[in-house]
């Protein structure tokens, strides 16, 4: 137990009782609640990280008193930190962007949608937040289970018959996996008699058990993180879900199962990891990002292709796995494969739900989100259209942005491990990535010879700006600022 | 002995709901194949439990509550999916084309 330990414990506590509170409590109070907590959600979180970066080790926090094995415990470091803040800054931007489509004005009838937007929204918040800072597997396990619960109604909210079978897909994906994990955490339960990571760092030993636990829980979360080729529920989903919902698929829902991936793998069996097997992630990833980012290019509809840009994205994830494998003994290598995986997922974490929201805006303003029927459109909609452009330039990795600088981080390391072939991929990754970020802001550039009419300005827009913005921003904060996220890896625990 | 009885038969009918839940095409069967799939963790994970015996126990507690939060999960995940599939199929009846 640590000084500021219970400031995680509140970040996962908070929403969830907001969640209850705002079940009885209407569409309108729902909102009230969802509105009042984003501001302590933000201050809990940088607290958390202001904790972690000035104590430079873990804060954790004992549940009740009791220790881990029998006890559980909450432990923030710096990649919880990181994920953390960037999971409350997204909910607070997507909460304030969905007011305009989940709000209910004064005297206005409440919906059923809007009655169960708001407490999914904070289930989704504070089942992220528990993810991120739970040390226990089985705890890991449920709070997976409340993302994917909280997460499958929230991008079927519209009822119609393609969105709930895409739901249905989306559930029978996350249920294979969760079942897969649970298998493993049985497993390892039966080898180690703990599921404490930080207790299990210590005790994992090279054998069958352990490596038959950990690749059904590595299977079961690929598909829960929808890399390729277990990716085939994540473009449906998107398709017919509300904007606010696919920012948050993307930006954090996915994010959770990889922090559990990352976690297992170089904390809960360091120096067990197999290079063979992360050579076959890495190359799970590769293939994401080139056959991801060639989908991308071919899709019709802008959502499908912000979509398909997700599975792409989320390949250069898992290129962290390979380097990191190859680096024991290289501790500035390793730290810098590890800053540029983090940071790859905070700043797609921004980009994506900027550039969800954008093709939500752009969509509704259109009528229909045909990339050939774009044209006209940044002159109707000019700050959506550039936040899109932004956002692209960090998903490129275009300097100064944030993914530029994951990007590079991953590039040089793949070249100093003397795995090349990766540091291609992440250029002919850059290359097709730019290659849709242009198809559509070409489209979205050319003039259809008519004059706008005035309307009032969306305060909307100015939201889908600001995550762009922060995605580009991250890239120019000077590197010594991320030794935040290296405190508390497990793998360098003596 | 019974653990290993408890611990066969789990894997048994992990192997059937895997196969169940990837090979068919059905919801409702997938639906079905998951549960089956659950049953044989949760029995594996009461074989570890026996096993894992110490301190004059008779088995080791935890995998028991495990056990009984990881069903009240499971039942959540299927009422879900169940509820799902009724909203679909009302869909076709109210919509035949």
């Amino acid at each position: 137990m640590t000084a500021w330990g219970a400031l995680p414990m509140l970040a996962v506590m908070l929403p969830v009782l907001g969640m209850v509170l705002a079940l009885p409590a209407g569409a309108r109070g729902a909102e009230r609640i969802t509105l009042a907590l984003l501001p302590v959600g933000i201050a809990l979180a940088v607290g958390t990280a202001a904790a972690v970066q000035a104590s430079g080790a873990p804060v954790v926090h004992l549940l009740g008193h009791w220790a881990p094995p029998l006890g559980l415990s909450f432990r923030a470091d710096g990649l919880s930190a990181a994920m953390l803040l960037t999971a409350a800054l997204v909910v607070a931007a997507v909460a304030l962007f969905a007011r305009a489509g989940f709000g209910t004005a004064a005297g206005a009838p409440e919906t059923r949608a809007a009655f169960a937007f708001w407490p999914l929204l904070l289930a989704l918040w504070g089942a992220t937040n528990l993810v991120v800072v739970a040390t226990d597997l089985f705890t890991l396990y449920v709070a997976l289970e409340l993302l994917t619960f909280a997460a499958m109604p929230i991008v079927c909210l519209d009822g119609k018959r393609a969105t709930l079978e895409a739901a249905l897909r989306y559930l029978m994906f996350a249920l294979l996996g969760s079942v897969l994990y649970l298998l493993g955490v049985a497993l390892i339960y039966g080898a180690y008699g703990t599921l404490d990571f930080v207790l299990l760092a210590g005790k994992a030993r090279a054998e069958v058990p352990t490596y038959v636990a950990v690749a059904l829980m590595t299977a079961g979360l690929l598909a829960k993180t929808a890399l390729l080729p277990l990716h085939l529920w994540l473009p449906p989903a998107h398709a017919g879900a509300p904007p606010a919902a696919s920012a948050i698929l993307s930006a954090l829902v996915v994010k959770g199962s990889f922090v559990i991936l990352v976690r297992l793998w170089f904390g809960v069996m360091p120096g067990l990891a197999a290079p063979a097997a992360a050579q076959v992630l890495g190359a799970l990833g590769a293939a994401a990002i080139l056959l991801g980012s060639v989908a991308a290019l071919r899709q019709e509809r802008l959502k499908l292709l912000v979509a398909y840009s997700t599975v792409a994205q989320i390949g250069y994830l898992f290129l962290m796995f390979p380097l990191l494998v190859a680096a024991p003994g290289h501790e500035a290598f390793a730290a810098k494969t590890w800053t540029g995986g983090v940071l790859q997922a905070v700043s797609h974490a921004f980009a994506k739900a900027s550039m969800f929201l954008a093709a939500g805006l752009i969509a509704a303003r259109l009528g229909q989100d045909r990339i050939d029927g774009l044209a006209g459109a940044a002159r109707l909609l000019p700050v959506p259209v550039a936040a899109f452009g932004l956002a692209g330039l960090s998903l490129m990795g275009v300097p100064p942005s944030g993914g530029f600088a994951a990007k590079w981080m991953l590039l040089t390391s793949a070249i100093e491990a003397g795995q090349w072939w990766w540091a291609l991929v992440i250029l002919g990754g850059g290359l097709l990535t730019g290659s849709y970020v242009y198809r559509v802001m070409a489209a979205a550039l050319t003039g259809d010879g008519t004059q706008p009419a005035l309307r009032r300005p969306d305060k909307r827009e100015k939201i889908v700006l600001a995550l762009a913005l922060v995605s580009v921003v991250l890239g120019l904060l000077p590197l010594a600022a991320f030794g935040l996220v290296q405190v508390g890896r497990l793998d360098l625990a003596p | 002995m019974t653990a290993t009885v408890f611990g066969l038969v789990g894997a048994l009918l992990t192997g059937i709901g895997l196969f169940g839940l990837l090979a068919r095409p059905e919801p409702l069967l997938r639906i079905l194949a998951f549960n089956v799939l659950g049953g044989g963790i949760f029995l594996v994970f009461g074989a570890v439990a026996r096993r894992g015996a110490g301190a004059g126990f008779a088995g080791d507690p935890v995998p028991q509550a495990i056990i009984l939060t990881g069903i009240v999960v499971a039942f959540a995940a299927t009422t879900l999916a169940v509820a799902l599939l009724l909203r679909i199929a009302s869909d076709d009846e109210s919509d035949p084309s």
